[in-house]
């Protein structure tokens, strides 16, 4: 699971009203080359709760130098672009699980491949 | 029911259904490959993306990814969401570029508001028509899964489903949950005339209003000038004004042509020579 998924992920178990953001509690994190697109990134950067994205960033210990604020006139930033490339589609999570924040339900999280099914009585 | 063998929805939930057999045959069997990327295709055709912007989609019931592998060869991003493990091992093993999760569309889709820019499905809206377990509720299940999908995407996206319906109070039930949960948008079938290539496709709009696209091989496409009378090459046949033409003469063949266009089907052009005898050999 790319961190840009984690981004927009949220908690749909029953009762639960924000679910957001869900913590990661990884145990295998691999960073998977992509080709850089400037145009995207910039184009997602006003989409993605920059707070989230930092703040999993360093609980995955791929934060580096990122800005705990946005930076300004970010489209032609390029080093900036490209590092939020690297936290938004390069890091991913392997092996671990997602942890809704109110109601404490875990979504497994095999083969970077996050498990979001629900029991019968959460749905 | 006589159909019930011919459709996988009746033989098992879909999680049961897509096991390793079935998900080894959307790697291998390429006629299979072929027809999902055809689809593919068409559906974003129709999403109407604008152009030359990569953009962030949601693929509902992913599968093995041959849908996906299109939207990424067209430099856009992905997430794709499926219910069966066999199918998105293989698309694993097939290393898409999307992200996957595991989920069941009737359970919602759990993502942010505004999130894609567009959403597409191939094959797997029939899916939710069916009551697997005791606990479901098709409408209840439609519902929930138009809601949540009509939040997560941007305003002013499009969402197209590929569909095999089974009947028209199906699509009747389907369209109906879409229009509750806020949608806008209809129906697009392209190929009506014929039974092999016609495909239907839910076009549904989030947040504004916009013109349905016109299927492929349907009369209306067809012309291009509403406003001028159509040239035609053939004469007035009066002659055959009631019933059907000669076996075998030049008209028959050029009805018979003109039939098979409507299917969607390969046909020459017409020409003079359409008809004609060959002359005599010896």
């Amino acid at each position: 699971m790319k961190l840009l998924t984690h981004n927009m992920l949220t908690s749909h178990v029953k009762g639960v009203t924000k679910g957001y953001p869900l913590l990661i509690k990884a145990t295998e994190v691999k960073v998977n080359e992509v080709e850089f697109n400037p145009q995207f990134v910039s184009r997602m950067i006003p989409k993605v709760e920059w707070s989230c994205l930092v703040q999993a960033a360093e609980q995955l210990g791929h934060r580096q130098d990122l800005p705990g604020e946005l930076v300004p006139d970010y489209e032609k930033n390029e080093e900036f672009l490209k590092k939020v490339h690297r936290v938004l589609l390069e890091v991913e999570v392997i092996e671990g699980c997602l942890q809704c924040p109110e109601s404490g339900r875990e979504f497994p999280i095999s083969r970077g491949i996050p498990n979001m099914l629900l029991n019968e009585d959460e749905v | 029911m006589s159909s019930s063998c011919r459709r996988p929805e009746h033989t098992a939930p879909p999680d049961v259904f897509y096991n390793e057999e079935e998900a080894k045959k959307y790697s291998q069997n390429s006629r299979m490959i072929e027809i999902q990327t055809q689809m593919s295709e068409r559906a974003v055709e129709l999403l109407n993306l604008p152009e030359g912007q990569p953009c962030f989609l949601l693929d509902v019931g992913c599968g093995s990814g041959l849908s996906g592998d299109y939207l990424s060869e067209e430099g856009h991003y992905w997430v794709g969401v499926d219910i069966s493990t066999a199918m998105l091992d293989v698309a694993l093993d097939r290393e898409v570029d999307g992200d996957l999760l595991l989920g069941d569309m009737g359970q919602g889709m759990p993502f942010r508001p505004g999130t894609f820019d567009g959403c597409i499905s191939i094959s797997a809206l029939q899916w939710l028509c069916n009551a697997d377990k005791r606990t479901h509720s098709p409408p209840k299940r439609l519902y929930t899964f138009f809601s949540t999908l009509y939040s997560s995407l941007s305003r002013g996206s499009r969402a197209v489903f590929q569909l095999y319906p089974e009947n028209s109070e199906q699509l009747e039930l389907i369209t109906a949950q879409a229009m509750r949960a806020g949608f806008s948008g209809g129906m697009v079938v392209d190929y009506p005339n014929s039974s092999k290539a016609k495909k239907f496709f839910l076009c549904l709009f989030a947040g504004v209003t916009g013109v349905l696209p016109k299927g492929l091989g349907s009369e209306a496409s067809d012309k291009t000038v509403s406003n001028q009378v159509q040239y035609s090459g053939q004469r007035c046949r009066f002659k055959n004004m009631k019933g059907k033409s000669a076996k075998k003469g030049r008209d028959w063949i050029l009805e018979k042509k003109e039939r098979r266009r409507r299917q969607g089907r390969e046909v020459r052009a017409d020409t003079k020579y359409t008809g004609r005898q060959r002359r005599p050999h010896f």
